[in-house]
Parts: structure tokens; sequence; C-alpha cells
């Protein structure tokens, strides 16, 4: 059924035709309203679960991990500094490989203090072991929500799962989203029963032990083989979810690629304004594309060197600054192209922090840098900020 | 020693999933001896068989006898409490070699 809804409606929504048993959360901006619609499914009866109002988002994915590892699916949302909060017990989820499926509400990181949207905090949990989705739209949170608990707790993967929706532009817009009924939902996702990590009296287990250097490195090595088999299981259940939802999600979404000469690489609801950019460079002539990353774990590398195959370049762009090197999606793609023989010219851009909206204006200035760049071929300037005003910087 | 991680629903190789460890009571099989520097010895001729040093030993490695108690050496780690709550001071902790 279509409804009218924000963000953090979808995700709730999402999140509840899951039904997960457990969830913990500590209500942070932009993300608090999916806690408290959680709390009112719970207060009213449509969802069967247990609500846990904690003192903190450490708290919050402490107890949804300690409830996972008895046995049952787990659900919470944050973002920001309280993404960074969970940092610790995201890698401990990753390593006990509890396949929790969390909300991430992409807002920026103190200081100076600030509520609104780029996606430092997400980027910053990337080599936690966590798989990660992006939204574009209301429908893809809701959407991915669900695929990410079906990805997640694939027995050949078994890896927590986080699904990130831009701080306002998502979080607190309304767009009509199409809810899946619940009886769809079952039938595509049944109910979470683990072999590897669940409390039976009969099989006492040990989980969260301590691994000596004989053993520790086979772990993360077998974290490791998950994310590639993951890279897989992905696409088989964004075919499945495809065949019985009729929404297509792939890795890497193209747009106007095919004779592309320079293709933009962007993450998030910026897509959308990058895609009219793409529309109004391509009236007048301009042979311009898009390439929209979905899934940034497992980094889908393949599909990344498939869909720029024949671009002369790259432009990369950043809601986020690794400060001292450039964007963290520039970092990964450049490494993805490192040993392949025919490669663009990558460029970086670094816009939109702290929520600042980008705008086609931004869209359109990358591509006349991308195009001046073309005609030397040279690459001198990787990464550079726009949209700043550099001149108040002394 | 065997691998506690090595015994499960094998889904990748030898180790378990998440490291979990399915067998209870197996940290009998690690030996935790070896990491002693001081070893505790009983003087037989000061120990009174009052047990003391058998309450306070945090490794269970000292078991009562009816003669006098009985150091467990596989487990022992040296740590000394034993040597400082010992009211007659029989017990001295001698450096391993």
């Amino acid at each position: 059924m279509k409804q009218v809804i924000e963000g953090n409606q979808a995700v709730a929504i999402g999140a509840k035709l899951c039904r997960p048993k457990v969830i913990a959360s500590y209500p942070i901006t932009p993300s608090t309203h999916i806690p408290e619609l959680i709390s009112e499914f719970v207060a009213n009866g449509e969802l069967d679960a247990e609500f846990i109002n904690v003192e903190s988002e450490h708290s919050a994915i402490s107890a949804c991990l300690g409830a996972q590892a008895t046995g049952v699916r787990t659900f919470t949302a944050t973002g920001s500094q309280g993404l960074a909060l969970m940092h610790e017990i995201l890698y401990v989820a990753a390593g006990m490989r509890l396949p929790i499926v969390i909300s991430v509400a992409n807002r920026s990181l103190s200081a100076p203090l600030n509520i609104w949207g780029d996606n430092c905090d997400t980027m910053a949990e990337r080599d936690s072991g966590w798989l990660q989705f992006h939204s574009e739209r209301n429908q893809d949170a809701l959407d991915l929500v669900i695929q990410a608990y079906k990805i997640a707790e694939n027995k050949e993967v078994l890896l927590p799962a986080m699904v990130t929706i831009d701080a306002y532009s998502l979080t607190h817009t309304y767009e009509i989203v199409d809810v899946p009924s619940q009886e769809e939902v079952d039938a595509f996702l049944p109910g979470y029963k683990p072999l590897h990590a669940c409390l039976d009296p009969e099989n006492p287990i040990t989980q969260g032990a301590c691994a000596m250097p004989e053993d520790y490195m086979e772990f993360k090595y077998a974290q490791q083989k998950a994310m590639q088999t993951a890279e897989k299981v992905v696409d088989d259940v964004f075919e499945e979810f495809e065949n019985k939802f009729g929404r297509k999600y792939r890795k890497i979404e193209p747009y106007r690629t095919d004779d592309a000469e320079i293709i933009l690489l962007t993450m998030g609801s910026m897509t959308g304004t990058a895609r009219e950019a793409v529309d109004k460079l391509r009236e007048r002539g301009t042979k311009v594309g898009l390439a929209k990353i979905t899934v940034f774990r497992p980094f889908p590398k393949k599909e990344l060197i498939t869909v720029t195959k024949g671009a002369n370049l790259l432009a990369v762009i950043d809601r986020n600054i690794s400060l001292g090197l450039g964007g963290a999606t520039f970092a990964d793609v450049s490494s993805a192209y490192i040993n392949a023989a025919d490669r663009p010219l990558i460029l970086n851009t670094i816009l939109g922090l702290g929520g600042r909206d980008p705008t086609v204006e931004n869209f359109c200035e990358i591509v006349d840098r991308s195009k001046e760049v073309m005609k030397t071929g040279k690459v001198e300037r990787p990464v550079e900020w726009i949209n700043v005003r550099k001149e108040d910087v002394t | 020693m065997k691998n506690p991680f090595s015994h499960e629903v094998k889904i990748v190789g030898k180790i378990t999933v998440g490291a979990r460890i399915t067998q209870p009571g197996n940290s009998m099989e690690y030996k935790t001896g070896s990491w002693r520097s001081y070893k505790p010895i009983i003087d037989k001729e000061k120990c009174k068989k009052c047990g003391i040093c058998v309450t306070y030993c945090p490794d269970a490695s000292i078991k009562r006898t009816e003669d006098i108690p009985v150091i467990d050496y596989d487990y022992c780690k040296g740590c000394g409490i034993c040597a400082i709550e010992c009211p007659s001071h029989a017990i001295i902790m001698k450096p391993e070699v």
C-alpha cells in the first residue's frame, strides 16, 4: 500500500515488518522518530517485541548484541555521535558474527556540534566488519532494511548490517513509499533461526571468548571471507526481492553511463540532485553519466569497474572527509582500480559537509572541472573542496 | 591441546563462526602453568594444614589432602597469593629457571 511517509517512518515500518524481538535504542537527532515509532508499535501490540530504554548508544548496541546472542532478531537506530559511541561494540558484534541490523541517520560528527547531514559517521565505521547499505530515497530505506536482514542472516554471511538514510533530506522528508504487507515480507524473510549463536541449555556454548594469537587471525580471515561471500548473496537477495516486490536494487546503479565520458559517483540522497544535473548537461550535449553506490561494504569493486568501462574520467563525490587524505569513497574507489588495466582519471570532490545541501550547480561545476582535467589528461589536484568559503580560512 | 574452537557446525573450516566455544569446561585443556615465573613450594615442616592457601588460590590449583595441600602445577600461574596469605609462612616462591 502506498503511503506518504518520512524516511524515519519508512525505516521504522520496515523494521517492524521484519518482526525483530528486541529493540534497544537511545534517541538521537535526526533518527529519534524511529525508536519513537517502534516503541508505539510495541506499546499498541502491533509488534510483539521487547523495547528496552537504555542510557546510551553503547548500551543500546550492547543490549542488541546480548539479545541477538540468545538467538533472536534485533534492531536499533542511531546516527552521528551515537554511532561513534557504539564503535567498540560494532566490532564485537561483527566478530561474534551476530547479524544485527541497525539504521543510521547520516549526520556529521562534532566538533563543531552540528546535527545536519553528511556521512562521516558511517564512513568512520567502514572497517568494522558491518555490511553497509545506503539509501537514496525513503523507499530504499524501507526495502534495504528488509533485504539487509536477509543478507546478514544468510548462513554463509552472518555479518551485521547498517542501513543509512541521510539526515533531514530523508529522515524528515515525506515521500511516497510502497509499503509491502506483512504476509509479503514474511514470505520473503522467514523467522531468524540461528545455528551458531543461541541460548540453549541443552547445548551450552561460550560466546565472545578470547582467541589467542594462534587463532585470532583465522577469525578475522573468516570475517573477510564472509564479506566476499556476501558479494554474491547481495546479488541473489536483490534479485529475489525484485521478483517478489518489483523493485530493483543494484550495488552500483548506473544512470546514462552507456556512452558517458565523465561519470559522477555518488552515494545517498545527493544522487537525485546529481541525476538532475546529468539530465541538464546531457541536454547541452555533455556526455556525462552517473553511478550510485548502494552497497559500500562489501565494496563493489567489480561492478564499479564494469560500470565505468569506457569512461575517461570518474568524478568521485564525497559528503565526508578523511582528514589528511580526501574522501573515504575516493580512497576505496582508487584502490579498486589500482591493478585495473584500463582505468579512468579519478577526481575527488568534497562537498555537503554538515548539512550544506549539494546543488545541481555544484555537480555542473564538478563536470566543468572534469572537462578541464580531461583536456590535459593530468590530475594535479585530485581532491577538491567545493562550495566552501576558502577565503575565510586563513 | 585440542583447539577449543574446532568442534562445531563447520561453516568455515576448522574454526567456529564467531569464535564460540561449544565444549563447556574445556579450559582444563589449557595448561596455564606455563605462565608461571615463580613456583610456590610448601615447606612440609612449617605447614599447619589450615587450608587457607586452598581457599585463597584464585585458580583452584591447590587441593586439600590428608597430608599437606598439593599444588597442581599444570594450572598454578605463580601469582603468590598463597605465599602471602599463609599464616605460617610455609610457602616460598622459588624463581622458575
